[in-house]
């Protein structure tokens, strides 16, 4: 599908029976935004239709487009940014030539939004019920004590327990899946015809996104609220919407109804979206197992060195590499007053695993669950209260310099955010060089031809090397992460949420290097993550954190095809898409 | 992932490297159409596109330029009264022919005094900005890079002196320092340490939770070396963009404390403080000895001002949509 | 919240301690010992060595530390060697002047800093905005006693509408309750006095407020413009509230909070202010007193002065911490 053809409305437009109008009509739509460097068009040639009731989900990675085309839909694009083309009409009325006092009556009662980041989208001052309060009066629901009871129904709606007393609460008082829910309750609280929905859940852990989601989806089809549901995740969007549009660098590559875009993707980026998404690779390997056929699952979803299937443990001779054995830590509590102290945090508690040589370790968890700090204490970047890491069985030394050297050669770190884990002052040459230094490697020739040689491991060109990392890409900047740590040829490589902060296709290009570099380099992986759809594809044991402790663990294929702790059952449960039905190779 | 303004967002940057595997998305920082450009050479660049840089870069060149060459310029040598006697009492010539800017109580030509001025600012400015900097430099990177009660006592030392009003510290240490030219500077210069000292322990502070200094840890850097050659080289930004805020307090500073009547000398002696003061006296009969001197040291303060809010924004261009 | 002020209260304890240690020390370090700097230059050996047994500065430092943090406890801070009066009451008589000064100084920098920063950032790129950027280059750039004289020239020498010294004319015979004149003449209904204390308090007061009124008018616009573009004000508009709602509830209130911080932080800008301003216009506050002591080596005065004005100092910014913590709920309910 062309979306560069105006007159043949795409997206829920397909659907309709003619004559009835579609609640929401975008036509040929450019978006350009004045920047220091001229105007950018960030949107064009976009054209879909939302009806009344349907779910329509925009995917896109970051920089498609997908967030200002929210923007222009609610008349809120910032200062720089103009519509220069094309229509947006809801109810039979323009928006975009509407006037800001207009435009202002329809805010809330026809037009709602439900922001991205539960963290800065409430006002920190005012309570909770000051701000469900002040919509509801403004958009003319309710007033006086009538909108103080429709407040703490829409909480108690939103699934926020007591909220008679929670409305006194203020945003910093709630947890970011309560702040999630407050917003979506404030979204819908004049009953909008069509909600925006920008990136609803991102910001949230799996298993409260989910929670969240469900309840919204609940809430919208009760009121009979359209939603456009903005999103980069491809899973969650086919699981949500009943329609599909793809964005790609601002235009509208695909669309259709969701099901038929998963199972026939037309468009040459979509299929490599879907080929890219772990949610739907866990998925597919998921039908392959139970169909029986796991000889269909294709190298490019599942790249764990053992099929997921763990076959170290079963050999009974083989000594692992590592074993963590009882790791416990403790962080004191933060001082209160002049005396008191907040109760110590228990971070770690009686953590202990295997990992033995060529194969990977996961440890998944949710945020606060503790993975990070085993990470740091198997890397000897924090003391455990307790407990101990064996190297070859032997208890792991850094209390002397000359013993700390010995241990980090053999042990590496890649950490999450690319944009801070390189030295911004170093070029790409530094970067890499900087272990051989200080680890004297050869002369400065042979050190040269090293680093030259790494960079072709990861695959970046030779000609990055004078670069600074301002000036590469996330993707680019988590090779040249793992160029560096590959230097000292360490046996074991600590990936601290390494793709996490990654677009989907380029999140699957990293994995791909890192199985990749596995096998030809027989290193072993740490692999943290929160990601379960990630860790299907690359783990071979896989660990489940919560609150500290591991919960569960075994190889992958049992943790995920029959897991034994509710929790873990929950987490599974929460990957988007875990119900789609998707076309597997060869089945 | 997406931001919520997509403003910061246009979808596909101009020169920016595509991934390798051929798919892109992945975010990328401006000015990359330029190979290898480091961050303050970006920052320069930025710097020169900015007409208020420019601007304050021009005051600044003019200032230090008839600072170094007073001894070519001036029409007059430093303490000469070359119109000593054309000074009644009740009359002060303006100016005439001979001399351009008029003369002045003692009988000085007001323009060499104004140009031996700038000598004597650009000095002070210089010297007590230097001072200021590398004690701050230390006492900030002993507290920044040893926790403990080094940062505890070097802290209460900071809060100590930034317990007195900057004015009263200086002119403190200024009555031990003695009635001579050099207690103004290290006056300005001490008063400074404190601030330079907390700019650079907060910002070290910030850069050392940064992953690529756990990072260099994990290389096996002790502890010295990552702060050295990661830690502080990145905590600097700020420190420098301070460092020319204080070029222009520090001339203003200068003219108040020997408004204040320190810092001795003679009061034929060209410094553009000390000229403001002899002037108050003649208000009434000559105000452009206090109005020339005063706009000579606004200006040049607004030079190095200018030329340090540039600076800050252009080290961190997310101050710049602020703007 | 009551925790937040024991914490502070109990910070500015070692703070004034170390204060006293250094301005004790700083006596015994001025040129010539202690002795000297209470005699002056030309004393006699035989004066000095008098007073060094008189006053106990040939004890060890410690003794003498022990006997001066002992007077300082009872409120003594010694006796200034040009008026012969105690310290504390040089700087009680002044006090009253000084106040009134930095309150109308800081009343002017509040409310045209706020008005104009606020303004500016509405109008963003107007030519509003930039007068704002301009004024709040100026109030920096331009030194306070500069600003003051040409005020002082151009307003009362030249154009003669204020008044160029002191705080009020000798003819007025005015009743005195609060030492603060403005408010006296409201209070006492000499509306006259009162006319005349404004005259003789204006310029000065402009002068004073121009550095803060750059401070203030900055922080505002880049609060503003900051908030402005917030995440929660595009909320609070999508959400569909009303547009006077969305500035006085939402807007204003967050972006005025970080302001009100940096007001605190002014008084010691302020205070280092008034010794310049109260110089140029011979006004009889703490701050030409201290210009004076400055000029005639008057080191009692100076040591206590600065102890004194420091724990001021220390008191206002501990009410504006409690305060602030009292309008940010993140701090009052954490």
């Amino acid at each position: 599908m062309n979306a560069d053809v105006p007159e043949a409305p795409i997206g829920g437009g397909t659907e309709s029976t003619p004559g009835t109008a579609a609640l929401l009509q975008v036509r040929d739509l450019e978006v350009t935004f004045t920047t220091d460097a001229g105007p950018t068009v960030a949107v064009s040639g976009v054209s879909f239709d939302i009806h009344r009731g349907q779910t329509v989900a925009v995917v896109g990675e970051s920089g498609s487009g997908k967030s200002t085309i929210a923007a222009a839909v609610l008349g809120l694009l910032p200062g720089n940014g103009r519509v220069t083309a094309g229509t947006v009409t809801l109810r039979e009325q323009r928006l975009d030539t509407m006037s800001a006092r207009r435009l202002q009556p329809l805010r809330g009662t026809v037009l709602g939004l439900v922001p991205q980041d539960p963290m800065t989208n409430l006002n920190p001052t005012a309570t909770i019920g000051r701000q469900l309060i002040e919509t509801l009066e403004d958009t003319g629901t309710a007033s006086g004590a009538q909108a103080r009871e429709a407040a703490t129904e829409l909480l108690t709606e939103a699934g926020i327990g007591q909220a008679q007393e929670r409305l006194r609460a203020y945003p910093h008082q709630f947890s970011g899946g309560m702040r999630q829910r407050t917003l979506i309750a404030i979204g819908l609280s004049a009953s909008p015809e069509l909600l925006v929905a920008d990136e609803p859940t991102s910001a949230l852990d799996v298993t409260v996104q989910k929670v969240v989601l469900d309840r919204m989806e609940a809430l919208t089809a009760a009121r009979g609220t359209a939603v456009m549901l903005i999103t980069h995740d491809l899973g969650l969007a086919a699981e949500r919407a009943s329609h599909v549009l793809v964005m790609y660098r601002g235009r509208l590559v695909e669309s259709g109804p969701a099901l038929e875009l998963l199972t026939h993707p037309r468009h040459e980026y979509t299929k490599r979206l879907l080929a890219a998404a772990p949610s739907l690779a866990s998925r597919r390997i998921q039908i392959a197992k139970q169909a029986g056929a796991e000889g269909a699952v294709e190298g490019a979803d599942l790249l764990s060195a053992t099929d997921g299937r763990d076959q170290h443990v079963t050999d009974a001779g083989a000594a692992p590499l590592i074993r963590v054995q009882n790791l416990r830590k403790v962080f004191p509590g933060a001082q209160r007053g002049l005396f008191g102290r907040e109760p110590d945090v228990v971070a770690v508690d009686d953590v202990s695993f295997d990992m033995h040589r060529g194969s990977t370790v996961a440890i998944v968890g949710e945020s606060g669950s503790g993975k990070s700090t085993v990470a740091r204490m198997l890397l000897q970047l924090l003391e455990p209260t307790s407990g101990q890491v064996l190297l070859e069985g032997e208890p792991v030394q850094a209390r002397s310099q000359r013993e700390e050297i010995a241990f980090r050669r053999r042990v590496q770190p890649v950490f999450q955010d690319p944009y801070s884990s390189l030295d911004p002052l170093f070029t790409v040459f530094r970067t890499i060089e900087e272990p051989l230094r200080a680890h004297p490697f050869g002369s400065p020739k042979e050190r040269a031809a090293r680093v030259y040689e790494l960079l072709d491991q990861v695959a970046l060109p030779q000609s990055m090397a004078r670069r600074y990392p301002a000036e590469l890409s996330g993707g680019q900047r988590q090779r040249v992460a793992i160029a560096r740590a590959l230097a000292l040829q360490p046996e074991i490589v600590v990936c601290d949420e390494a793709v996490s902060a990654l677009d989907v296709i380029v999140q699957s290009q990293i994995l791909h290097l890192l199985a990749d570099l596995q096998e030809r380099l027989g290193l072993t992986y740490l692999f943290i993550s929160h990601d379960l759809a990630v860790v299907r594809q690359i783990a071979d044991h896989t660990c489940v954190m919560e609150q500290g402790r591991i919960v569960e663990q075994g190889p992958t294929d049992v943790v995920f095809d029959s897991p034994a702790e509710a929790y873990t059952q929950r987490l599974l449960a929460a990957i988007p898409g875990r119900d789609l039905e998707l076309a597997v190779p060869g089945s | 992932m997406t931001s919520t303004l997509p403003a910061a967002e246009p979808p596909s940057e101009p020169g920016a490297p595509p991934e390798p595997g051929g798919a892109d998305g992945a975010r990328s920082a401006k000015d990359s159409q330029h190979d290898g450009a480091s961050l303050w050479q970006q920052a320069l660049r930025r710097m020169r596109r900015n007409p208020i840089a420019i601007v304050g870069a021009v005051i600044v060149a003019a200032f230090v330029l008839v600072a170094v060459l007073a001894p070519w310029i001036a029409p007059y040598p430093a303490q000469a009264t070359p119109g000593r006697d054309l000074i009644r009492p009740t009359l002060i010539p303006g100016p005439s022919a001979e001399f351009p800017l008029g003369l002045d109580r003692f009988g000085s030509d007001v323009l060499s005094q104004l140009i031996w001025g700038a000598r004597a600012s650009l000095i002070i400015g210089v010297v007590s900005t230097l001072l200021g900097l590398f004690g701050g430099v230390a006492l900030g990177l002993l507290a920044g890079a040893f926790s403990g009660w080094v940062d505890t006592l070097a802290m209460r030392l900071v809060d100590l002196m930034l317990a007195i009003p900057s004015l009263l510290l200086a002119v403190s240490i200024a009555a031990i320092a003695g009635q001579n030219n050099s207690s103004i500077i290290i006056a300005i210069g001490v008063v400074q340490i404190p601030i330079f000292a907390r700019l650079l322990r907060g910002s070290m502070l910030q850069q050392r939770n940064q992953d690529y200094v756990l990072a260099a840890r994990s290389l096996g850097l002790t502890r010295g070396t990552v702060t050295m050659s990661h830690v502080l080289p990145n905590s600097l930004g700020p420190v420098i963009v301070q460092a020319t805020l204080v070029l222009a307090t520090a001339v203003i500073e200068a003219a108040a404390l020997s408004f204040l009547g320190l810092g001795g000398g003679r009061p034929t002696e060209a410094e553009w403080g000390r000229m403001l003061t002899g002037a108050q006296a003649e208000l009434a009969l000559a105000p452009q000895l206090a109005i020339l001197p005063g706009l000579c040291i606004s200006i040049t303060a607004l030079g190095f001002t200018l030329l340090g809010e540039s600076l800050r924004e252009a080290l961190d261009p997310r101050m710049r949509r602020r703007r | 919240m009551l925790r937040l002020i024991a914490r502070r209260l109990a910070l500015l304890i070692p703070t004034l301690f170390g204060l006293s240690i250094l301005l004790f020390l700083w006596v015994r370090a001025l040129p010539g010992g202690p002795a000297r700097a209470l005699l002056g230059e030309r004393a006699t050996d035989a004066a000095i060595a008098e007073i060094n047994e008189l006053y106990g500065f040939n004890r060890p430092l410690h003794e003498q530390y022990a006997r001066y943090l002992g007077q300082l406890l009872q409120g003594n801070f010694g006796t200034s060697l040009t008026t012969r009066r105690p310290v504390l009451e040089e700087f009680s008589n002044r006090f009253p002047a000084t106040l009134e000064l930095t309150i109308w100084a800081i009343l002017i920098a509040i409310v045209l800093g706020i008005g104009l920063g606020y303004l500016a950032a509405r109008k963003h790129g107007s030519v509003l905005d930039s007068l704002a950027v301009v004024v709040s280059l100026l109030g920096v750039t331009v030194p306070v006693f500069f600003l003051a004289f040409i005020l002082k020239y151009v307003f009362a020498v030249r154009l003669g509408w204020f008044a160029s010294t002191g705080r009020q004319s000798s003819d007025i015979d005015a009743t005195h309750y609060t030492n603060l004149y403005v408010l006296d003449g409201v209070l006492t209904g000499e509306l006259d006095a009162a006319w005349d204390a404004i005259l003789h308090l204006a310029l000065p007061a402009i002068a004073l407020a121009s550095i803060p009124l750059a401070i203030i008018a900055r922080m505002t616009r880049a609060s503003v413009i900051e908030v402005q573009t917030s995440d929660y004000v595009r909320t609070a508009i999508a959400k569909g509230l009303r547009p006077t709602r969305v500035r006085n509830r939402v807007l204003l209130r967050n972006a005025l909070l970080p302001v009100s911080t940096t007001i605190g932080l002014q008084v010691g800008l302020l205070l280092s202010g008034a010794v310049l301003t109260e110089t140029v216009f011979s006004f009889p506050g703490i701050g030409g007193f201290l210009a004076s002591a400055i000029y005639s080596a008057d080191y009692p005065v100076l040591q206590g002065f600065i102890i004194i004005i420091a724990v001021v100092y220390a008191l206002v910014n501990l009410a504006v911490d409690i305060s602030y913590g009292l309008i940010d709920p993140r701090l009052r309910t954490r």
